[in-house]
């Protein structure tokens, strides 16, 4: 089976966030990067389904430099190679034209099946995926707890999350995009041997042209969204808070809880 | 020229989703905003739910109503909604974002060429364009997003953003319509549906919890916190990575995928209060969150905070507890 796999890189989700000068998105200067959480669950997904099954997996990633740290991790993970969509005229597109830059860079090899996550830890579109199989015509299904790819590799059986914990279960037609929610397997980690290895595998650059697109079908350019600007939610009159030090708040708090909430 | 709106329903064996009664309150703004009529587009819906939608104020119900449409696929929903959109061309097309609507809508866009605004919070007039409302980064930010561009917007609406009991009611039912439908494929051969979890802890009932987050760090970390539940008497549940992550079993998840709870007291610790476990926690009475970040939108449906380091803050608690006993 040959497998792509979509990741995003995205800030960590301990960092501390603050809104960049422009007021349009985060300042992106002080924070650390990590492979997105649901992603990183599609990539387990597809190491472990060429285990089984033999084949390859390829991951994809759109986004600037940085994007490399998060391709390397996946090839140290056991990926084959990388496709990285690194030319600026990609950057900054809403989930259409994202996935209209991945649908071109994925459909100019063959593949079985394509993962991705369910949702972005940033944007949070929950949408590049469906869209990316619409492109692709091909079956698609988000928030899929578990995949079982039957005997003969044509179909497989799909486990998906509904609301209030409950799954529901369905066979699709193969090839297919799954978007994968988190949870659904263990994520491995990298080995040193793996590490080494990453070193030398390869990661094309295609830029937009290469894969016969024009520039202004995707970042940006070819976004229906714009974003206005980016603020901390106003969280109305929020919590009283208790200051002071651990032993004198905790106090307070419970003297509140006992005495004005009387919960206890 | 005056706006089209359609509202998307949601309904399962014959009921309507409570997030539906929601999208017509949406819908009924957003026309009243734009200057516009709304619809609602009832699939596979029987005539006692057509009434039922159309006693709200609306210009019309549309009825999509096929043997194809009973049991939901994507492939069957895009395609009745999809030449319906094309034939018609509403401006705005709006969704509840269940889990289901995030499943066909995307490629629904895709397909009909509509921009998309998902897990919209709230919209506003500026000028003569809307402006969008959504949650980024796991709601610690919201962006503010508009438009481009001609043609049909579609917008998925965040459960509890927009209030039930703003639906206006009709004086005179609306015009229940059937829908001309396209070719229906079902692309998924449904199999069944069956619980997640082991389903062995019911937090439903439960008088206090304490709600574990990723902030707590590991499963090597909860003994303080164990701690804390059996002197308060209270539950543990926890958010979905601690679940993810193998720290605590499946059955203690609370959110849109977990249980849903109310308690009387709410203990958050190290949770940032992602929405998707805001919906499973915010009925509780009392809500206290202890985080380090004092920005985490946890705060914001907390009556009580404590700011710091939960690492110090839990043991203070238990010794103050074990101090008034
Ligand atoms: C379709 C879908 C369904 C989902 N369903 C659910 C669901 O059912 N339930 C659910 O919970 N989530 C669900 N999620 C995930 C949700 O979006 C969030 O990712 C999740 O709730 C975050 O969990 P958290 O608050 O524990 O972790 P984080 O968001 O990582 O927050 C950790 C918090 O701990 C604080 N912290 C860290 N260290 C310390 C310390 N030493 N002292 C004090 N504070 C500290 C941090 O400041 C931070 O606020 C779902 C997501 C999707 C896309
Ligand atoms: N820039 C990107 N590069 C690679 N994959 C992406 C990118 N953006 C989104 N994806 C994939 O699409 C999924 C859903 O993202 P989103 O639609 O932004 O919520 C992610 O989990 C990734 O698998």
């Amino acid at each position: 089976m040959r497998i792509a796999v979509c990741i995003k890189q995205v800030p960590d989700a301990e960092g501390r966030l603050q809104v960049a000068a422009d007021g349009k998105w985060i300042d992106e200067d002080e924070i650390k990067f990590v492979i997105n959480e649901s992603d990183q669950y599609a990539l387990e997904e597809a190491l472990t389904l060429t285990e089984a099954h033999g084949g390859e997996v390829v991951v994809f990633s759109l986004g600037p430099d940085r994007v490399q740290d998060a391709l390397r991790k996946a090839l140290a993970l056991g990926a084959k190679r990388a496709v990285h969509l690194a030319d600026s005229a990609f950057h900054g597109g809403d989930a259409h034209a994202t996935a209209r830059a991945l649908a071109a860079a994925i459909r100019s090899e063959e593949f079985d099946l394509v993962l991705t996550g369910a949702q972005s830890d940033d944007a949070g579109y929950g949408a590049t995926g469906s869209m990316l199989a619409g492109l692709l015509g091909w079956p698609h299904a988000w928030l899929v707890m578990g995949l079982e790819v039957d005997e003969g590799g044509g179909s497989a059986k799909v486990t998906r999350e509904m609301e209030s914990g409950m799954n529901e279960f369905f066979r699709l037609q193969l090839p297919a995009v799954i978007e994968v929610q988190a949870g659904l397997n263990h994520p491995r980690y990298a080995s040193l041997k793996g590490i080494m290895q990453a070193k030398r595998k390869p990661v094309d650059r295609p830029t937009p042209a290469d894969l016969g697109l024009v520039a202004d079908e995707v970042g940006m350019a070819g976004s229906r969204l714009e974003i206005v600007d980016v603020a901390f939610p106003d969280s109305g009159v929020g919590a009283q808070i208790f200051e002071g030090d651990p032993a004198t708040a905790a106090k307070a708090l419970i003297e509140k809880l006992r005495n004005e909430a009387r919960v206890l | 020229m005056a706006k089209s709106i359609w509202i998307v329903m949601q309904q399962r064996e014959g009921k309507l989703h409570r997030m539906s009664r929601e999208a017509i309150a949406a819908g009924q703004q957003l026309a009243a905003m734009v200057g516009g009529t709304a619809s609602a587009v009832l699939i596979a819906g029987d005539d006692a739910l057509a009434a039922e939608v159309a006693a709200y104020e609306l210009e019309a119900v549309k009825v999509a109503a096929s043997p194809a449409l009973v049991d939901y696929t994507p492939g069957a929903f895009v395609g009745a909604l999809g030449s319906a959109i094309a034939a018609e061309r509403p401006d705005y097309v709006l969704f509840p974002h269940t889990y289901q609507s995030v499943d066909f809508v995307p490629r629904l866009s895709q397909e009909v060429g509509a921009a998309l605004v998902p897990e919209t919070i709230s919209f506003e007039m500026v000028g003569d364009e809307v402006i969008w409302k959504r949650p980024i980064l796991g709601g610690k930010l919201q962006s503010r997003v508009r438009v481009k561009g001609e043609g049909t917007v579609f917008a998925t609406l965040q459960s509890g953003a927009f209030p039930v009991d703003s639906a206006a009611a009709a004086t005179t039912p609306a015009a229940v319509q059937a829908m001309a439908l396209g070719d229906l494929v079902a692309d998924r051969e449904i199999l069944g549906v069956e619980q997640a979890g082991d389903d062995e802890v019911d937090l439903t009932k439960a008088d206090i919890i304490v709600g574990v987050g990723r902030g707590v760090g590991g499963p090597d970390k909860l003994g303080p916190l164990e701690e804390l539940a059996e002197r308060l008497g209270a539950d543990i549940g926890a958010s979905r990575p601690v679940i993810d992550n193998g720290w605590l079993p499946r059955d203690r998840q609370i959110g849109s995928s977990g249980q849903t709870v109310a308690p009387k007291l709410y203990l958050a610790v190290g949770i940032s209060g992602a929405i998707q476990h805001q919906v499973g926690m915010k009925g509780s009475s009392c809500v206290v969150a202890i985080n380090k970040d004092k920005s985490a939108p946890i705060f914001g449906i907390s009556q009580y905070g404590l700011v710091g380091d939960l690492h110090e803050l839990v043991p203070a608690l238990n010794a103050a507890l074990a101090e008034s006993e």
